[in-house]
């Protein structure tokens, strides 16, 4: 490539017809969905009549007279700050089992994904049934071994505890990336390391996580953006409970994540405004805490 | 060491025994979600359960594909998929070719925004392309739920760039030094070479749009025009305690994602890994 750079000629009228598509797309449902909300964060609007401006009304309703809002991202905060860490960990630990080298792993690693594929409204239904407080499979088993067993998504304490549980069963995406980092590590590395005494426990301290910290990175990244935006299982499993998607988050808003409340206040309530003002106040927390999350990166290794 | 030469035939088992219980907890809800869509009232009730059903009842099937109504709704879902598929194909090759063929200036800058917009949650743009999709007058329609894909998904153009930058560029210059338009190397040469990354491009367009749920719950609003995701969730909220029937339901919506994996299980993982380790 001997083009100058900074140039402006027939190839970039080429390049730039063919990103065409996706030019327009970033403007039409990217761009201007991000000016207009802020926009329509400053108005009343519930979407029949023109949107009437009432500055940061909204913004100080959310803040200052909403428990609500502060409840369901405290919801959202909880189930990223404890499950996250907890599915990254449960991921590893199964990539790490799924890499040993004994026949038949292929039956292993293929039952580990599939829970992944399942539609995720047919996991929610089923996660409801396992966790129904009597006749569920998880509580009988709780009893047979002699163990309480919580009422779970009936029981405020226990119901984030549940939508996490129903997060694990769904990390074999993760673990399957883990798995391709893993198996990325050059073995030269664990025998230097044994040559120098290291013990299974240092090896993983000095070898395996520092080789896996970019795919470690970017399951860490995936997570926080899947958590902000967590919405579908926990929508099925609450709604109904009181009024359809109304009924949702419960009990006692215990699992009212902030996406679902979004989602009830533009589609149930439809206070448009108050919802872009929550969109916009997601916007900056997601950006803010990825902004935090690529300048610590310094674990990151990078090799390529 | 020799001592214990005995007990070499079984040193992986503490290996199987672990991975045993790590694929048991995966398998064993559906196992059960099975087990219960073969289960009369009396038997999903009992205490305590078993995982065998006996005797075993297809009437949950029958009374599910019924009530829901399955077929209705696989052919709703069908037909929005086959459109997600065509357009998230056409725009996405489009646009990779431009980021991962083409050279000119300003394309790494194009490909990071790229890559940053992926960051973005859906529901911050959510609001505005409702009232957007509205004013068009599309609501209740399956357009708002077909034409984003034409307009390029950041995850397929990311998928796709990736795998044209290995295309040899030997082969592109030849067909440019024959006289080829852009468009004739772009349709006759990478598309061409391109058919597994293509597949996975179709592959997840296919489960995404049948797994879709907050899409159809927000755009679709006549009941004959519900998605099986969004038809089944509809099903549940007014019949929360007919388990059987539920998880017949469950299973019917599940099963042909699960066969499209064991038939494409290569495909589906080179897709998931790339997306992790090049990026």
């Amino acid at each position: 490539m001997n083009r100058r750079r900074g140039r402006f000629g027939r190839p970039e009228i080429v390049g730039l017809m063919f990103a065409a598509p996706w030019l327009v797309g970033i403007s039409i449902f990217g761009l201007y969905p991000i000016v207009s909300s802020f926009y329509l964060s400053l108005c009343r609007y519930n979407i029949i009549r023109p949107p009437a401006f009432i500055g940061i009304e909204n913004y100080s309703i959310l803040f200052t007279e909403d428990p609500l809002f502060w409840k369901s991202l405290w919801n959202t905060v909880y189930l990223t700050a404890f499950g996250l860490p907890v599915q990254l960990g449960f991921a590893l630990a199964a990539a790490m089992l799924l890499n040993m080298k004994v026949k038949g792993q292929s039956v292993f690693r293929t039952l580990t994904y599939l829970p992944t594929v399942v539609p995720a409204v047919a996991t929610a239904i089923l996660w409801v049934w396992i966790l129904n407080p009597e006749y569920g499979l998880l509580n009988s088993v709780l009893r047979f071994i002699g163990l309480p067993a919580p009422g779970w998504l009936s029981d405020p304490t226990w119901s984030k505890p549940a939508l996490i549980l129903v997060g694990i069963w769904g990390t074999g995406n993760t673990a399957i990336i883990f798995l391709a980092g893993l198996q990325q590590v050059p073995r030269a590395l664990y025998e230097a390391a044994t040559v120098d005494g290291a013990g299974i426990l240092q090896q993983f301290r000095h070898v395996t996580l520092p080789m896996l910290s970019p795919v470690i990175f970017f399951n860490l990244v995936m997570g926080i953006i899947g958590s902000f935006q967590y919405f579908t299982h926990v929508y099925v499993m609450t709604a109904g409970l009181g009024g359809g998607g109304r009924g949702a988050g419960g009990p006692e808003f215990s699992t009212l994540v902030y996406p679902l409340y979004l989602y009830q206040n533009a589609f149930l309530f439809f206070r448009m405004g108050y919802a872009s003002a929550m969109a916009w106040i997601l916007f900056l927390i997601v950006a803010v805490i990825l902004a935090f999350v690529f300048r610590t990166s310094s674990w990151v290794h990078e090799d390529s | 060491m020799e001592r214990f030469a005995f007990l070499r035939p079984f040193r992986h088992v503490p290996a199987y025994v672990l991975l045993s219980i790590l694929a048991g907890c995966f398998a064993v809800p559906f196992i059960w979600m099975l087990s219960s869509s073969l289960k009369d009232t009396g038997q999903i009730f009992q205490f305590p359960p078993t995982i065998f059903p006996n005797p075993v009842i297809w009437d949950n099937y029958q009374k599910a594909v019924n009530f829901i109504p399955f077929l209705r709704y696989l052919g709703n879902t069908l037909i929005i998929c086959t459109g997600a598929i065509i357009g998230n194909v056409l725009s996405a090759s489009l646009v990779a070719y431009s980021l991962g063929v083409l050279r000119w200036n300003g394309r790494d800058h194009l490909f990071k925004i790229l890559i940053a917009s992926m960051l973005l949650p859906p529901q911050v743009t959510m609001v505005p392309v409702f009232v957007i999709f509205r004013s068009l007058g599309m609501i209740d329609t399956y357009w708002p739920l077909i034409l984003p894909s034409f307009f390029g998904a950041p995850f397929f153009i990311f998928l796709l760039r990736q795998f044209f930058l290995g295309i040899p560029q030997e082969l592109t210059e030849a067909a440019r030094i024959d006289g080829c338009s852009e468009f004739g190397i772009y349709w006759r040469v990478v598309v061409p070479l391109s058919v597994p990354a293509l597949a996975t491009v179709v592959l997840f367009s296919f489960i995404w749009t049948w797994t879709d749920f907050l899409t159809p719950l927000i755009y679709l609003q006549d009941q004959n025009k519900f998605t099986l995701s969004l038809g089944l969730q509809q099903f549940q909220e007014s019949n929360r305690a007919e388990w059987g029937m539920l998880m017949a339901a469950a299973t019917l919506i599940t099963l042909p994602i699960i066969a499209l994996f064991f038939a494409a299980q290569k495909t589906f993982i080179e897709g998931i890994v790339t997306t992790g380790l090049k990026g």
